[in-house]
């Protein structure tokens, strides 16, 4: 694998949630007041199974319209064009029915992208990811792991200021996981602002400069993650990162 | 790179250009005749027609169904002409405005078709009528065409002069197919049963299977062929000049020898009678 | 009956002595068929793919329909093309009556309800593992249409070769609208039931043979066509 330049250090994609809300069947699944994501990252948002972590993720990627509340990215509400600054990795990976390439060329090309400097892009992500010599293997061949790291190229393919992960390795093995952190951490150390969310503690110590601990629809906690991990503040944080945290 | 459907469109463009291509030939003046199936499945328009064509350079183009059928087609103007075999129906034609005058082209006979075991033991005889009635009487197998064609016409006059009620048995021993002569025949020789058919269609017939002709002669299987053009009066669109080219020719001496001279196996099929 | 082996051979001789009659019509029937289901194809599919993809009311109502229209009975569509082409019909003045192109728009009415049923089938379940992927990349639920119907490929061809199928085999409706003229609208399936009443077993056979061998070749032709499609896909890539 091999690195792409360190392009910047100014840091964008400052997201500001205020009075977040979503409802459903009378229940309410999202309720957050306040909560600025805008330090160095990553950010890792913990929670046990339900906790509202996905949807979460969704609010700040737009694709689920929030009953009320604002979302700011640099100051400026969700909308169409801040959104494509953002780009969105699934724990199950949508491969298009095309080749490796294809599958970034496809957003390349709708970036408006001249063929030349398509190639180049293309041939520059592959090598990043170690999926070179898969170019031109249908999409749907390639491994898990594979899979995953492609859809993380893909989405850095695009070059966005704020990169979501909704557990992304939930079901690879070690190694796999390993290859796709790695990624995530390079795109992270570029400038690039990533909030991840995972079940997995062990990956938030691996990855994570702040960490957001998220119980039914709550944030519980949103700490440093060295000061989370040595001192939870809440009770809630020292039942999760013990195991005993249930919804 | 990655053009989807760029190379799949470009074919497809390439096949519906070639195949509109070949749409558009073309165009020979023609006519369209409404017809039966007799004149068609015994192949006689097959033989006269190229005739024709060559002699004015006029195509004509034969839909061909029952006699009822095409009358009906013609009253929709879909046709220039019409050569059909129930002369009853087609003096109607003319009179209620539709078609302009009738003349009549040709003729062969109905012929009593049925198996050799022949159970109702009509075969040798020349009355049809008694024909008939044997055949009710004994309850064998009998097809009718039942789709309102010459042939069928002509055998419900047939049944009308027995007296009897053949559609009453409809579905037992009397058979309403609803199709050709020729689809008739294929069933009569399938189930071993008596059909009324046009000898014309008969002789041409290549799946006689265990049929022949049983009653024959009879004055009253006469079937008397008419052409009539479309009127141009009710319909605008008739091609009067060169359907009435065509009425002139199968009338006139070219087309009656024509007729005359096609023979299926060394047999006349069809008598030239014009006036 | 005559003997099935003996009217079989006479068949296969039919064939393979090339009558020029025979393969006017056969060609005659593939121009038809095929320019009538890559219109229905044209129409169809995104038709198809809209109704899988938009929510909006009527919705349920127009895909029953749909799927209901599927199993039209070819005579039923042959009538209403007749009344509707008809010199004393509406459309009776474009002189399209007992021509190809009359029998084309029948097979369309025929093959278009197939091929955009299946559309929206295939395409709304691609819809559902694509939808959100394609939100989050921005593309428009109209732009998503062309991506999911190429995505959707190897299943569409399916759709268009069952229509083809249909077309090519029918005769219900052609034998109406066409009239079954002689090397102007005859094609195989009004050629088999004509022979047949001719009492000619033979070549209504021999036809027949060749509908099954164009069928089998289609099918072939399209399975090969879809592995080059995919190899094509990836050199292009």
């Amino acid at each position: 694998m091999r690195e792409l330049p360190v392009a910047e250090t100014i840091r964008h994609g400052v997201l500001e949630i205020e009075g977040l809300r979503v409802r459903a069947d009378g229940g309410t699944l999202l309720d957050v007041p306040r909560l600025v994501l805008g330090g160095p990252g990553p950010t890792v948002i913990l929670g046990p199974n339900g906790a509202g972590k996905s949807l979460l993720l969704r609010c700040l990627h737009g694709l689920i319209r929030p009953d009320r509340g604002a979302i700011r990215q640099d100051g400026v509400p969700l909308d169409a064009a801040i959104r494509q600054r953002q780009a969105m990795v699934f724990q199950r990976p949508v491969l298009l029915r095309r080749t490796v390439a294809a599958n970034l060329d496809y957003v390349l090309r709708r970036r408006g992208l001249g063929r030349g400097d398509r190639r180049a892009r293309i041939g520059a992500l592959l090598a990043e990811g170690g999926l070179a010599r898969k170019a031109r293997q249908s999409a749907r061949s390639l491994s898990g792991g594979e899979a995953q790291r492609l859809a993380i190229l893909r989405a850095l393919a695009i070059e966005p200021e704020v990169l979501f992960l909704d557990e992304p390795t939930s079901a690879l093995d070690p190694a796999a996981t390993q290859a796709i952190e790695t990624l995530v951490k390079r795109a992270s150390r570029r400038g690039m602002r990533v909030v991840m969310v995972s079940h997995d503690i062990g990956q938030a110590r691996r990855m994570a400069r702040d960490v957001v601990l998220m119980r039914a629809g709550r944030v519980v906690e949103h700490a440093p993650a060295a000061a989370f991990f040595a001192a939870p503040a809440t009770l809630a944080a020292r039942q999760f990162l013990t195991g005993t945290l249930v919804i | 790179m990655l053009k989807p459907g760029a190379g799949w469109l470009r074919a497809v463009a390439v096949a519906a250009a070639v195949m509109l291509a070949g749409a558009a030939r073309a165009e020979t003046p023609f006519i369209t005749v409404q017809s039966t199936t007799s004149t068609q499945n015994s192949g006689l328009l097959d033989a006269i027609l190229p005739q024709f064509t060559a002699r004015t350079g006029i195509e004509v183009r034969v839909v061909a169904v029952g006699t009822g059928h095409a009358i009906r087609n013609a009253m929709n103007g879909d046709g220039d002409v019409l050569l059909v075999h129930d002369k009853a129906a087609e003096e109607r034609f003319v009179a209620d405005g539709w078609g302009v005058r009738r003349f009549d082209v040709m003729h062969n006979d109905f012929v009593l078709v049925g198996p050799v075991e022949d159970p109702a033991g009509v075969a040798g005889g020349q009355d049809a009528v008694a024909a008939f009635r044997a055949i009710a009487a004994a309850r064998a197998p009998f097809v009718s065409r039942g789709d309102d064609s010459g042939t069928h016409k002509a055998e419900l006059r047939l049944w009308k002069l027995t007296g009897l009620d053949p559609v009453a048995a409809s579905g037992e021993w009397y058979r309403e197919t609803g199709a050709g002569m020729g689809a008739t025949l294929n069933i009569a020789a399938g189930m071993g049963a008596y059909a009324l058919t046009d000898r014309g269609t008969w002789i041409a017939f290549g799946n006689k299977a265990g049929l022949d002709i049983l009653v024959e002669g009879d004055p009253r299987l006469f079937n008397q062929y008419g052409v009539i053009l479309v009127n141009p009066a009710r319909h605008p669109h008739v091609k009067a000049r060169e359907g009435q080219a065509f009425i002139d020719w199968l009338t006139g001496p070219e087309g009656q020898a024509a007729i005359a001279a096609f023979r299926v196996g060394g047999e006349q099929l069809f008598f030239p009678d014009a006036r | 009956m005559q003997d099935f082996a003996q009217e079989f051979t006479r068949a296969l001789g039919l064939i393979l002595s090339g009558d020029p009659g025979l393969w006017e019509i056969v060609l005659l029937s593939l121009r038809v068929s095929v320019l009538a289901v890559l219109i229905s194809a044209l129409i169809g599919m995104p038709v198809g793919a809209v109704l899988a993809v938009y929510r909006f009311p009527g919705r349920r109502v127009l895909i029953v329909l749909l799927n209901a229209l599927m199993g039209l009975p070819p005579v039923v569509v042959g009538l209403a093309v007749y009344l509707a082409l008809s010199r004393s019909g509406p459309l009776g003045g474009m002189q399209l009556l007992y021509t190809p192109t009359a029998m084309i728009v029948a097979q369309v009415l025929l093959v278009l309800p197939i091929i955009a049923a299946l559309t929206r089938q295939v395409v709304e379940a691609l819809d559902e593992e694509y939808a959100e992927q394609l939100r989050s990349l921005g593309v428009s639920r109209l732009a998503s249409v062309p991506t999911l119907l190429w995505d959707g490929r190897l299943a569409l061809l399916t759709a268009v070769l069952a229509g083809f199928g249909r077309a090519i085999a029918e005769m219900g409706a052609v034998i109406i609208v066409g009239g079954n003229i002689n090397h102007v609208t005859r094609v195989m399936t009004t050629t088999i039931a004509l022979e047949t009443s001719k009492g000619n077993l033979a070549p209504a056979l021999a036809l027949g043979v060749i509908l099954v061998g164009i069928a089998v070749a289609v099918t072939g032709a399209v399975s090969a066509l879809s592995l080059r499609g995919d190899v094509e896909a990836l050199r292009h890539a």
